[in-house]
């Protein structure tokens, strides 16, 4: 009765449609209750129809359903064929590999193999494919083999497809099954060969080497067949294994052209591109045929064949880039089209093309297109350049200053969002390209006198690497007071507080500046001979790290006021000018530091920090504090200093000047770029015990694998009196003056290197802190790191003067990227191609078309023992009379054997070993190992040796001749391969000293 | 697995079919569907009709008011996928006459036992239309 009143599926599909606008979950919400009533019933159309109703609303409202999976196992077994197909669809579509009642169906899914009805079969087969589980696959396998044979096409075809799921839940499978399927590959059916050519396609994606000897078979139908669905498959099948034969490659490459010629289809035409293109890349013909192909692609109006031509051309641009260079003006245009999807691909495309040469060019083509497009697409563009340009250390850029300008200018774009980028790359070419630090300066000062700028939340970032960059390398700067006012305009506070401290560390640094040498310069002029050589003495390893060194010129003379020829004294042989060529001359006159605009400068910092000197934020407090402290110091020594008395000056002079140098100094080591491994390399203080605790970190880091970064941080590295080197971060003011140059610094630590660590042993001088990689010759390696950088530095200035192209990068050895493991490939898969390989070449001897290329590797995976005999075998030995060759001649050499397919075989006589005596057998035992043996080059055939000391033990048993393999042989042990089954045999007699090891592979 | 999941989804969004050759969990289907919904529905005839999404290739066609979506692998020929939409379409308008997305609402188990038919394990395996037919013409007889 139930039935009658029933909801059908109609009915709740029409009142989910009339149901109102939010009203839908409550009505799903009902008629679940309804369902969960129904579908208890043991009428089987009312559970049929409860079941339908769930499915639906399971597949379409994404209602669970994973409480009714039992109901549809029992529904399976209905005799009605709609209420079986119902259920098995349900199963299907809802059923997740945990689902427990799936072993139920194991039954009904074994009969309905065995049905004579084909629907009934092929309804069991697409279930099977949808739910597989590892045990139902196991269980099953048999069934699917008979199937495989099927009389029907229609029901093979399936089979065949639904083989690919069970082998990857049960790879044995393929063990049984493979030589069937082989088979198919002939099949005259086009359901069945396209059946299993798309199988083989999905195996060969995953691992292509075991399909080679394969390879004939899909010659003969890329050749034979006309059917562009199986064709596009064999195409794919052949993409993966031409790379892996280069024979192979020829023999395709003509039928591929064949069909590429002759096929008006485009999907067909498109494979044939792409494999051309992606395995084929090395012939020329084709190549070139394939990009005609793509252009007729590119200049049809169908976007889809644009888009698709362009990600064609794009495989072919890296190794043919004329083909890009033939179609630039279509790729050009491309980057306007309406679809965001084909302006990425031609985006992409236009960068394979950039070179040193035309970077320029290819850039300002790019901005003016970032300029009018959409928001998003713009800052694809920008992001593209900025990777394209900072790839390999910025190997594509020679002229820098143009760079460091195109970022200036990209960071005015009203929609980039690429500020953190910017911001990136150009401290990190401040730090890396010393040349260019004067136009980094210029760059910056452009960006940081822009009061409209701060209002953009998106370049932030960039006023703060400029802020900082202006700081960093004030020295380069052309106007002093033009440069405070704008780190101290009123419109920073739109900044957030992080870059608002790093605009006030640069006041402080420019404002050191400033003092420092508006000071020595005046002492310059008034005390040249006692002032110069205190600020010489002190000042010589700071300076000369500071600054980027020019011969002096007589001109510089001249500039006694001048800031940046400032506190070195002239005439003397082993100055160094804080001078750049680009500003020095031009620019002196205008921005001398009088007294009087030194005394603004100060005030007008006092006046604009001492504003935020009580802001809530603590960074910018502390820092503006800082600041303040300084003037509050140094001020009334400034008066002091150019109003007082010639007597009287000396003294404050000398103070005011002293603390100037002080805090100078403070800012004048090199920053430089740090290596990420640079935490890794720093040796452990005394008395610090970071290994014992941690014994175990090893066994946890192996699992975790860092992410390599390339990025660089900020840290000035810096020594301290006691020898300990420690990074320390920029944004610490109070350190001591450093100013070691990087060699000093390598010498330095060579010679404390002792002191750290204990003099247990020699191995114990090395870095030994971290657990995680054992470098034993970590400190050599830093240490030659530094002294490399240093010469690098070196050359850099020498070269400097001979107006070198491109200036040079400094560039660190990460030994940390080579660390990266290669993914291994998934176990399944290797499961399936170990037994594929096993199966093709057991059809070898059968099947003369298979190839042999890849049995020597089979055999091998049979010897999966290694033994290891551990006795003097001298005196074992039995048998003089074939032992030629003396045991340390022996032990010194290796010898490395690869097993013939003859190995394998066994001597097909049994009763011998057991009839024969001692003498015989050994006699048998020793042909055999001759014939499996290989002598060596030098003529020394060690199988003498070998052979007949194990014969001694296995003569009793009779087994010796299952030994075909000996690996190595070292002193007196020797390592032997054998079969599993002898190595169970030979474990079972005692014989002494003799040891079993296993080795995988 | 070369098809990896076929979607058909209407003007408004709502899914209308939904069959997916690997395992994904109620929620991780909803959040996809609504993600790729979101993005092809957006663009226009004039647009490709690819569209790259996580780690699938997403291959549509518009048909009236119905969108096929089918989501393939990266080694998958998108071409090909077109002419298989192309197919799927021809074959149901075959069966019900002139499709419309009512016909697939009210006969979903079809669909899906067209479907079955033609994809298995995400590899297609009958591409004649009257082969994918005659299995479901004896079934509506039988009924």
């Amino acid at each position: 009765m139930d039935s009658l009143f029933q909801r059908s599926l109609d009915d709740l599909i029409k009142g989910l449609r009339l149901s109102p606008a939010g009203g839908e979950a409550a009505f799903i919400a009902k008629s679940i209750d309804e369902i969960r009533r129904e579908i208890k019933s043991t009428d089987s159309q009312t559970k049929a129809t409860a079941l339908q109703k769930l499915t639906y609303l399971h597949s379409l409202h994404g209602v669970d359903m994973s409480w009714a999976a039992f109901p549809a196992v029992e529904l399976s077994s209905s005799a009605v064929h709609a209420h079986k197909r119902l259920a098995l669809l349900s199963a299907s579509l809802s059923f997740s590999p945990t689902t427990d009642v799936i072993l139920l169906l194991t039954h009904q899914l074994r009969k309905d193999f065995s049905s004579s009805s084909p629907h009934d079969v092929s309804l069991a087969l697409s279930t099977l494919s949808s739910i597989s589980t590892p045990d139902l696959s196991r269980d099953l396998t048999p069934e699917l083999f008979t199937l495989l044979n099927s009389s029907k096409n229609f029901v093979k075809k399936k089979a065949i497809l639904a083989i690919l799921r069970i082998f990857e839940q049960y790879p044995e499978a393929v063990r049984v099954c493979f030589k069937r399927i082989v088979e198919n590959l002939e099949s005259s059916d086009m359901g069945v060969l396209s059946a299993t050519v798309g199988l083989f396609c999905e195996l060969t994606v995953k691992e292509p080497r075991s399909y080679l000897p394969l390879a004939p078979e899909f010659y003969k139908i890329l050749v034979d067949s006309r059917n562009n669905w199986v064709l596009i498959k064999v195409l794919k099948i052949f993409a993966k294994l031409a790379p892996l034969e280069p024979r192979l490659a020829k023999r395709i490459v003509e039928p591929i052209c064949e069909h590429l010629r002759r096929t008006g289809a485009k999907s067909l035409a498109f494979e044939c591109v792409n494999t051309i293109v992606t395995s084929l890349s090395e012939y020329e013909p084709a190549v070139k045929l394939a990009v005609m192909k793509i252009q007729e692609f590119l200049l049809e109006s169908d976007p889809n064949l644009n888009y698709l031509g362009l990600q064609a051309l794009t495989i072919v641009a890296v190794k043919h880039s004329w083909a890009v260079l033939e179609n630039k003006e279509v790729v050009i245009k491309s980057l306007d089209d309406v679809d965001v999807n084909i302006k990425l691909e031609a985006l992409q495309l236009v960068m394979t093309m950039v070179s040193e040469d035309n970077v320029a060019e290819i850039c300002k083509v790019l901005i003016s297109y970032a300029l009018k497009s959409d928001p998003e697409f713009c800052n694809e563009i920008l992001g593209s350049i900025l990777s394209t340009c900072s790839r390999n250390l910025y190997e594509v850029i020679a002229d820098f200053d143009w760079y460091i300008s195109l970022l200036g200018e990209m960071s005015r774009i009203p929609h980039c969002r690429k500020g953190e980028e910017i911001e990136t790359q150009l401290i990190d070419i401040g730090m890396r390209v010393k040349d260019v630090r004067p136009q980094l300066v210029h760059v910056s000062r452009g960006l940081l006198i822009d009061p409209a700028l701060l209002g953009n939340l998106y370049i932030h970032k960039v006023l703060s690497a400029a802020a900082f960059l202006s700081g960093e390398y004030v020295e380069f700067s052309r106007n002093l007071l033009e440069l405070m006012e704008s780190l101290l305009q009123p419109r920073t506070c739109l900044l957030p507080p992080p870059i608002r401290a790093v605009y006030i560390q640069s006041v402080f640094k420019v404002l050191t500046f400033c003092l420092y040498s508006s000071l020595s310069s005046g002492d310059d002029a008034l005390y040249p001979s006692k002032l110069t050589d205190l600020v010489l003495k002190e000042d010589f390893q700071g300076s000369s790290e500071t600054v980027t060194s020019a011969l002096i010129s007589d001109s510089d003379l001249d500039d006694g006021l001048n800031p940046r020829s400032s506190h070195q004294p002239t005439g003397n042989g082993e100055d160094i000018m804080i001078t750049h060529e680009q500003t020095s001359p031009a620019s002196s006159k205008k921005q001398q530091l009088t007294q009087k605009s030194i005394m603004n400068l100060v005030n007008l910092v006092e006046t604009n920090l001492g504003q935020v000197a009580g802001s809530h934020e603590v960074e910018i407090q502390e820092r503006a504090s800082n600041v303040l402290g300084m003037i509050e110091l140094i001020k009334p020594r400034i008066h002091n200093s150019m109003d007082e008395s010639e007597g009287d000056k000396i003294k404050g002079e000398l103070r005011a000047s002293d603390m100037m140098k002080l805090m100078f100094d403070a800012f004048s080591g090199e920053l430089g770029p740090v290596s990420v491994s640079a935490q890794k390399r720093v040796p452990i203080p005394d008395g610090l015990v970071l290994k014992e605790s941690l014994s175990d970190i090893e066994a946890i880091s192996n699992d975790i694998k860092l992410p390599v970064s390339s990025s660089f941080s900020l840290v000035r590295s810096h020594t301290v009196t006691n020898g300990t080197t420690i990074p320390e971060q920029l944004s610490k003011e109070e350190y001591e003056p450093s100013s070691e140059s990087t060699s000093l610094l390598a010498e330095h630590r060579k010679r404390h290197e002792l002191y750290y660590l204990p003099s247990e042993s020699k191995e114990m001088i090395s870095n030994d802190y971290p657990p995680a990689h054992e470098h034993r010759d970590e400190a050599i390696d830093e240490a030659d790191d530094l002294v490399k950088l240093t010469k690098q530095s070196l050359d850099l200035r020498k070269k400097r003067n001979q107006a070198k192209p491109r200036p040079a990068v400094v560039k660190l050895d990460d030994g940390e990227e080579a660390h990266i493991a290669a993914k291994k490939p998934e176990l399944n898969d290797d499961l399936i191609s170990g037994a594929v390989r096993e199966v093709l070449l057991g059809n070898e001897a059968a099947s003369s078309s298979s190839k042999s290329k890849s049995s020597n590797k089979a055999s091998k995976k049979r010897e999966k023992n290694e033994l290891t005999i551990d006795r003097p075998f001298e005196s074992n030995m039995t048998v003089t009379n074939t032992v030629a060759s003396e045991p340390g001649n022996a032990s010194s050499r290796r010898h490395k054997h690869h097993s013939d397919g003859k190995e394998k075989k066994r001597p097909s006589s049994k009763k011998e070993k057991k009839e024969h005596d001692h003498k015989d057998k050994q006699k048998s035992d020793h042909r055999h190992a001759l014939l499996s043996l290989r002598p060596l080059k030098n003529g020394v055939i060690f199988h003498h040796v070998l052979p007949l000391s194990i014969v001694k033990f296995d003569m009793k048993n009779g087994r010796f001749y299952q030994m075909f393999l000996w690996e190595r042989l070292k002193g007196r042990d020797f390592y032997v391969k054998m079969d599993p089954e002898c190595v169970e045999f030979c474990k079972a007699v005692p014989v002494h000293g003799l040891h079993f090891c296993h080795r995988n592979g | 697995m070369g098809i990896r999941f076929i979607l058909m989804v209407n003007k408004q969004g709502q899914t209308r079919l939904a069959q997916y050759y690997e395992y994904l969990t109620l929620e991780e289907r909803r959040a996809l569907e609504g993600e790729i919904v979101r993005k092809c529905l957006a663009r226009t005839e004039q647009q490709c009709s690819f569209v790259e999404h996580r780690n699938y290739k997403i291959v549509y066609r518009r048909y009236a008011s119905l969108f096929f979506l089918v989501g393939v692998d990266n080694e998958e020929n998108e071409l090909a996928i077109l002419e298989f939409i192309h197919l799927l379409v021809e074959t149901m308008d075959r069966h019900f006459g002139n499709v419309c997305e009512l016909d697939i609402m009210f006969h979903l188990e079809k669909a899906h036992f067209m479907l079955e038919e033609m994809v298995m394990n995400g590899c297609i395996v009958e591409t004649s239309k009257a082969n994918i037919l005659s299995p479901i013409q004896l079934m509506d007889k039988a009924s």
